[in-house]
């Protein structure tokens, strides 16, 4: 408890500028960022003070054990969270420089920067694959006239358009379960978002359809930043530049230590790092 | 390696199912239910029983009967096994009694009165106790169309809209809405029609086609608002959470995503609401009252429709007319089990298709492996 106190009182002050040692005032901060976030369900407080930098560009993966609030943190950074009915927040979430729970905000513009692809593939049933990826482009208005460029561009980019180029008018509920998720990542590539938030995206994955996304992840990262919550520590290793390890005394979730993904494998700060990586707990 | 059985060369191997009843079992099954059904019609000569349903309880007395004497023998679980599994079959086919001795009575009883022009007539120039070669019931038959087809023009939208206001936009008044909605389902169609008639038909000065349909609308809302609720539940919140993520708003989600997800529901709502109403009769009687011809105008006067043709049929109580009134009703039923059908079909069709949906993806990572 008391360890959990401080961390939670110094946190503030120490972990700002943990990831990607980016320097500087935040207003030219290019990328995303957190100040000591907090997030309750009802009275339940299930993250207390995160604060961590995403700098634009790069990869960083949220690790730690269920129940820790990584993915109720991810959900605040594109402000999903609001959508459970008792949900609350503190702090605040800053999209290069500005706030993005500012009341002058528009969620739905939010989304459309911040984009997210859930642990479930989720592509919508009633459209086929081609509708599938112009979704958000239809549902959001945007605007774009090379819809067959897009359609060939997104599924491209998702290591998916080799596997559907013949078939792009059949349903997307047809494809498999690795396929959909493929689907489902270039459905949010095509609204070209700036940061693309992934809930463990291949836990339901086998091997063959995991690695194809974690490549994905890789040429995603040329472009945009990616932030992906997983409970696979090889994955964590594999694709991340940076990485955050959460975890929860039955409290709140909490940021133990945030760091380049070599050091926090091979030299982490804190020892229950060393420990979780390790796969002595969790 | 030693552990691993030789299987016999699998072009040898036939496809059985170890699980099935034996057909000899099922054989004597269905022997011994047939000396059981004769037993009973037997039972229904000699004793105060009688008709289909006297039969139907025969049947089940026997049955049960011989369940006891048979499980006598058999442990207690065993016995109260058996004895269930026999009340609850029965129960089931008793409750399918009713259901066809009124199609049995209505095709019996209605297929004098149908003729080839019966469909295509009106009883303009005929009277009610002509015979029952001329004259017909189109003119009926156009006008619960055109009331039953402005009902659903109004009832549809409202319904799928409350429908959403209560599964999507779940508003301060969602518990509201959901009462009121149910406790219309309560309303009696007479209060409703009374009600029509005292706003529609009145401040117009005339019965129309438009005032029934006004009131079927009354009594179809209920139905297609709570029909379209269930379905709109049915829609996984993953597909909500993907429309919001991609930057859209509620409304633009609910259009898009959810509506297109659940359409074959939402047409088996609209149709399900169709065949609640299309044999109203006590709200017709006061807002659109009865015609002998046919009649196109909703707004021209009285229109017929086949429950006030049947009502007034019965009424005039000639031969010839009562029997008009079996024909009228047997068309009604007709009517109403090719919507009860259709819905089946579109609810059906859609479910194949997902599970279509699934097997092709089964086959499909199996191609790519």
């Amino acid at each position: 408890m008391t360890q959990r106190t401080m961390n939670m009182t110094t946190s503030d002050l120490t972990d700002m500028n943990k990831v990607g040692g980016a320097q500087g005032d935040s207003t030219s901060f290019r990328g995303l960022e957190t100040r000591s976030v907090h997030a309750w369900f009802g009275k339940h407080h299930a993250l207390a003070g995160v604060s961590l930098r995403f700098p634009e560009r790069t990869v960083t993966g949220l690790i730690g054990p269920s129940g820790c609030g990584k993915s109720t943190f991810i959900r605040l950074l594109n402000r999903m969270h609001e959508f459970i009915p008792s949900a609350a927040m503190a702090g605040s979430v800053l999209l290069n420089g500005s706030d993005i729970y500012d009341p002058s905000e528009d969620p739905a513009m939010i989304r459309l920067k911040v984009g997210m692809v859930f642990q479930k593939p989720n592509p919508f049933p009633a459209m086929t694959i081609r509708e599938n990826v112009l979704a958000g482009i239809k549902l959001a208005h945007l605007k774009r006239d090379n819809h067959d460029d897009i359609v060939e561009q997104c599924l491209t980019r998702a290591g998916l358009w080799k596997e559907v180029k013949d078939r792009l008018d059949a349903s997307g509920g047809s494809l498999s379960g690795g396929q959909q998720q493929r689907l489902c990542i270039a459905r949010s590539l095509a609204v070209e978002p700036q940061v693309l938030l992934m809930d463990e995206p291949c836990s339901a994955l086998d091997p063959g359809s995991t690695l194809r996304i974690e490549e994905t992840i890789k040429e995603l990262a040329e472009k945009i930043t990616v932030i992906i919550v997983t409970h696979n520590m090889q994955q964590a290793s594999r694709v991340s530049d940076y990485c955050a390890f959460f975890l929860t005394d039955g409290g709140p979730g909490y940021l133990v230590e945030a760091d380049s993904t070599r050091k926090i494998f091979t030299n982490p700060s804190d020892p229950r790092t060393a420990d979780y990586v390790q796969g002595k707990f969790g | 390696m030693s552990n691993v059985v030789q299987s016999p060369d699998s072009a040898t191997v036939e496809p059985q199912r170890p699980w099935a009843v034996k057909r000899a079992v099922r054989a004597t099954n269905a022997g011994r239910l047939a000396v059981f059904a004769a037993l009973a019609a037997g039972i229904t000569l000699v004793t105060p029983l009688a008709n289909a349903d006297g039969w139907a309880l025969a049947f089940l007395v026997v049955n049960l009967t011989w369940t006891i004497a048979v499980a006598v023998r058999l442990g207690a679980k065993e016995r109260r096994d058996a004895i269930v599994r026999v009340v609850v079959s029965s129960l089931a086919f008793l409750a399918f009694v009713p259901w066809l001795s009124i199609f049995v009575s209505t095709a019996l009883k209605g297929y004098k009165g149908l003729y080839p022009g019966y469909l295509f007539n009106d009883m303009r120039i005929t009277s009610y106790d002509d015979e029952l070669t001329f004259g017909g019931v189109g003119h009926a038959v156009v006008g619960s169309l055109i009331m039953v087809a402005i009902a659903t023009i109004l009832t549809l939208p409202l319904g799928i809209l409350s429908g959403i206001y209560l599964t999507e936009v779940r508003g301060r008044l969602t518990f509201m809405v959901r009462f009121i909605v149910q406790s219309m389902a309560g309303v009696p169609s007479v209060v409703a029609g009374l009600f029509i008639f005292a706003t529609v038909v009145q401040s117009m000065g005339r019965y129309s086609g438009l005032a029934g349909g006004i009131a079927l609308a009354v009594l179809m809302l209920p139905t297609v608002s709570r029909t379209a609720e269930e379905v709109l539940k049915l829609v996984p919140d993953d597909l909500r959470s993907a429309g919001y993520a991609l930057g859209a708003r509620q409304w633009r989600t609910a259009l898009m995503v959810v509506l297109p997800t659940v359409k074959a529901g939402l047409t088996t709502a609209a149709i399900l609401g169709i065949a609640r109403v299309i044999g109203e009769t006590a709200p017709l009687l006061l807002t659109s009252l009865n015609t002998n011809g046919f009649m196109w105008n909703p707004i021209g006067g009285t229109l017929g429709s086949l429950p006030t043709y049947i009502f007034a049929m019965f009424m005039y109580g000639s031969e010839f007319s009562v029997a008009r009134a079996w024909s009228g009703s047997v068309v009604l039923l007709s009517i109403v089990l090719f919507f009860f059908v259709l819905a089946r079909r579109l609810g059906g069709r859609s479910e194949k298709r997902a599970k279509a949906g699934v097997g092709k993806a089964a086959r499909t990572s199996v191609g790519t492996k």
